[in-house]
């Protein structure tokens, strides 16, 4: 039998590896090695642990103490001080704030504290490429119970007691659509794994895949037995690459150990599984589309009904059901469906995995039971805005959802509560913006996405979409008109009832929010000619500090059009008529003497 | 995978190396590894721990080191602590390790005669 005295886990997630934590890997084995502890420490690769911000980050056991922000350099002293000898190196640690923290270990820190870990609870913790560690956390041990003490439609009703809902966006009520599908007249049936993650800024999806394929495995399996199905296809976006290889080992390892394949724990059932790499479009996420492009077409949706419950892949019945869904399924079997409706609020039960990014000090992955406020989110967990600066909003559901501005900070986060707000829980993404952003700004951004994956086949997102991307752009850029809000929100109101599919009709909803919410920054723009957080560069106007300029002329070698003079040593000064607003002075100067107004 | 008895079996197997990622383990065997404890041979403690733990198949034991415990002349030294009851072991060598792992943390019976007093 393997035994050490100590693991430690290395997070190689696909942000952690970014940070080059491969070579701190191989530093501390070197190490490992070279004071001759290799058979007493086991150095272990994992998914991702979530503080991605810290990367790269390493947890070792049984201290439970995370290391942070990790140089190849610092391998040597953690070998010789920790692992050896126990002495925790302190200024490797993360200081979550309070004096000293650490030592009560990584679950002590409020980050991981305050997370409810279901989807997420193998990823950052075992290997995801061994099998035998998902076992011993009870992997497939729900599939071996479905199979043999459970019908089908006991699988059917267990996941519809457990009031799981998608997590890829709609919020669909899983048992109901494997019900629907179960029922559907046709053969075979199909399982498919939508795992298109495409919204800027949601990564869950991805880390699950990373760091626990095997969980997406077994309730694909436990969902092919429950509608009578023998075949389940991953649709991954091949900007995944690891993604892709670490499905595609856990694959072949379930194979081996026959939990993929014929006569699955000696039943009659059998399953078997393939991938589908898609070339990242954003509209394949739509499930009408995914399912063209998996059958070989051009990743274009269809209208619905009919549904994929009742014509899916190559007009069969078929599940689509999104990765982190997926990654639910197996602990509602073991644990029961009263276990997971008892966490969460009256319709949104469960857990919901967040990606925070933007500006916010964790960046990284969280889980936390539906109903947790957005301010406990953003700044218990995320620990806050960075900087000092004020927190504005927060974007949810990517392009297809809106912001949530600072006065629903109390707000507890549910599929309702944020329809309420004009948002949309969409798969998670939530990206903070701070007093320093411009809405319109980030409507424009997420305008310029829809735009360019609008697939073309219907004319409202075509050229609608287009349309309001160029009233954006002409807000932006100083030269908006009177009436544009108006033409705005009419273009939004027609776009979202005539679009053909969800990335249609979902494309306004960042303008519409940042309107209700915003609507005096678009008005700035439009009547004042002046952007509220100095952010749209063309509204700026540009001028020297004479207090601080030293005349040093750095500015006037720098500036494209010659609007600077001023003699040597003395300071200097910007012409505003001749002025492009690049601000290339503003970046050269040392002196801190260019500001704008 | 023939059976749920088959998998349940295998997990037991794989679930002792697991163990050590999970807070709250009822045993903690701690080294002392200061420059003393290492000058006295507790590396060498360490690695006899841990291959008497491998052979009796214990799991849930948490084997750490801390530094000097400020008894330099006891050195190599010890501590087994379960819960709040903790015994502080003195002058060990790799034998005696070896049976306070069987005798104390697999039969649950302090070593009287090798404890601090």
């Amino acid at each position: 039998m393997e035994m050490y005295r100590s693991h430690v886990l290395v997070c190689a997630g696909a942000g952690c590896i970014s940070s080059s934590c491969k070579s701190v890997q191989k530093a501390l084995q070197d190490n490992i090695d070279k004071l001759g502890l290799g058979s007493e420490i086991k150095v272990v690769e994992t998914g991702c642990m979530g503080p991605c911000d810290l990367g790269p980050v390493i947890m070792v056991f049984p201290d439970g103490v995370l290391y942070r922000r990790l140089k190849p350099e610092d391998a040597a002293e953690i070998v010789s001080q920790h692992l050896l000898k126990g002495k925790v190196v302190t200024r490797l640690i993360h200081q979550a704030g309070g004096a000293g923290d650490q030592p009560g270990g990584y679950e002590k820190l409020d980050f991981f504290s305050r997370q409810t870990r279901i989807a997420l609870r193998n990823t950052g913790v075992i290997n995801p490429e061994s099998v035998e560690e998902y076992i011993a956390r009870d992997g497939y041990r729900a599939l071996g119970r479905v199979l043999s003490q459970m019908t089908p439609r006991q699988v059917v009703d267990t996941i519809k007691e457990s009031g799981l809902r998608g997590r890829g966006g709609a919020g669909f009520p899983t048992g109901l659509k494997w019900e629907f599908t179960a029922r559907s007249a046709g053969y075979p049936k199909y399982v498919v794994c939508n795992a298109d993650e495409g919204d800027p800024g949601a990564f869950m999806d991805r880390s699950i895949l990373e760091g626990d394929p095997h969980s997406v495995l077994e309730a694909m399996a436990i969902c092919g037995y429950a509608i009578g199905s023998p075949t389940g296809y991953i649709y991954v976006r091949a900007e995944y690459p690891l993604a892709v290889e670490r499905l595609a080992k856990a694959i072949g390892k379930a194979r081996e150990y026959e939990l993929l394949g014929k006569n699955i724990f000696g039943t009659a059932f059998d399953f078997d599984i393939e991938i589908r790499v898609g070339a990242g479009a954003f509209v394949c996420g739509e499930e009408t589309a995914l399912l063209a492009s998996i059958e070989g077409r051009r990743g274009e949706p269809r209208p619905k009904p009919p549904f994929p419950a009742q014509e899916g892949l190559w007009g069969k019945p078929t599940v689509i059901n999104n990765v982190e869904t997926l990654a639910s399924i197996a602990p509602i079997i073991l644990n029961g469906p009263q276990w997971f409706a008892a966490i969460g609020t009256g319709k949104s039960k469960g857990t919901k995995v967040f990606a925070l990014a933007g500006k916010i000090n964790n960046t990284g992955l969280v889980e936390v039971p539906m109903g947790t406020s957005l301010r406990e989110i953003i700044f218990d967990i995320g620990g806050g805005i960075p900087g000092g600066k004020k927190f504005k909003a927060v974007q949810t559901g990517g392009p297809s959802g809106g912001c949530i501005p600072a006065e629903h900070l109390d707000t507890p986060v549910d599929y309702e509560s944020l329809t309420s707000l004009g948002t949309i829980m969409g798969s998670g993404g939530m990206i903070i913006v701070d007093e320093d952003t411009c809405m319109v700004d980030l409507a424009k951004f997420f305008l310029e996405f829809v735009q360019e994956e609008s697939c073309g086949k219907c004319s409202p997102c075509r050229i609608g979409t287009k349309r309001m991307l160029e009233i954006l752009q002409r807000i932006t850029s100083g030269k908006g008109r009177e009436g544009d809000i108006e033409l705005l929100e009419e273009l939004s109101v027609g776009i979202k009832s005539s679009a053909l599919c969800g990335l249609g009709q979902t494309a306004p909803n960042p303008v519409i929010s940042t309107l209700r919410y915003f609507r005096e920054e678009y008005q700035a723009h439009i009547r004042e000619r002046r952007c509220p957080a100095g952010a749209c560069q063309a509204l700026l106007t540009f001028y020297i500090d004479a207090r601080q300029c030293q005349g040093c002329g750095v500015c006037a070698k720098a500036c494209p059009s010659q609007a600077i003079s001023g003699e040597k040593k003395k300071p200097h000064i910007i012409d505003t008529e001749k002025c492009v607003q690049c601000g290339a002075c503003k970046t050269k100067c040392k002196f801190n003497a260019v500001s704008t107004l | 995978m023939k059976s749920l008895e088959e998998l349940d079996s295998l997990r037991e197997k794989l679930k002792n190396d697991m163990s050590i990622r999970e807070q709250g383990h009822r045993i903690k065997v701690t080294v002392s590894m200061g420059t003393c404890g290492i000058a006295a041979g507790a590396r060498e403690i360490v690695k006899a721990l841990l291959e008497e733990l491998k052979e009796q198949g214990l799991n849930g034991v948490t084997l750490t080191q801390t530094s000097c415990a400020g008894l330099c002349h006891y050195e190599p030294l010890l501590e087994v602590s379960r819960g709040s009851e903790k015994t502080t072991y003195v002058k060990i060598d790799r034998d005696k390790a070896r049976e306070i792992v069987k005798k104390h943390l697999a039969g649950g019976k302090v070593v009287e005669e090798w404890t601090a007093r």
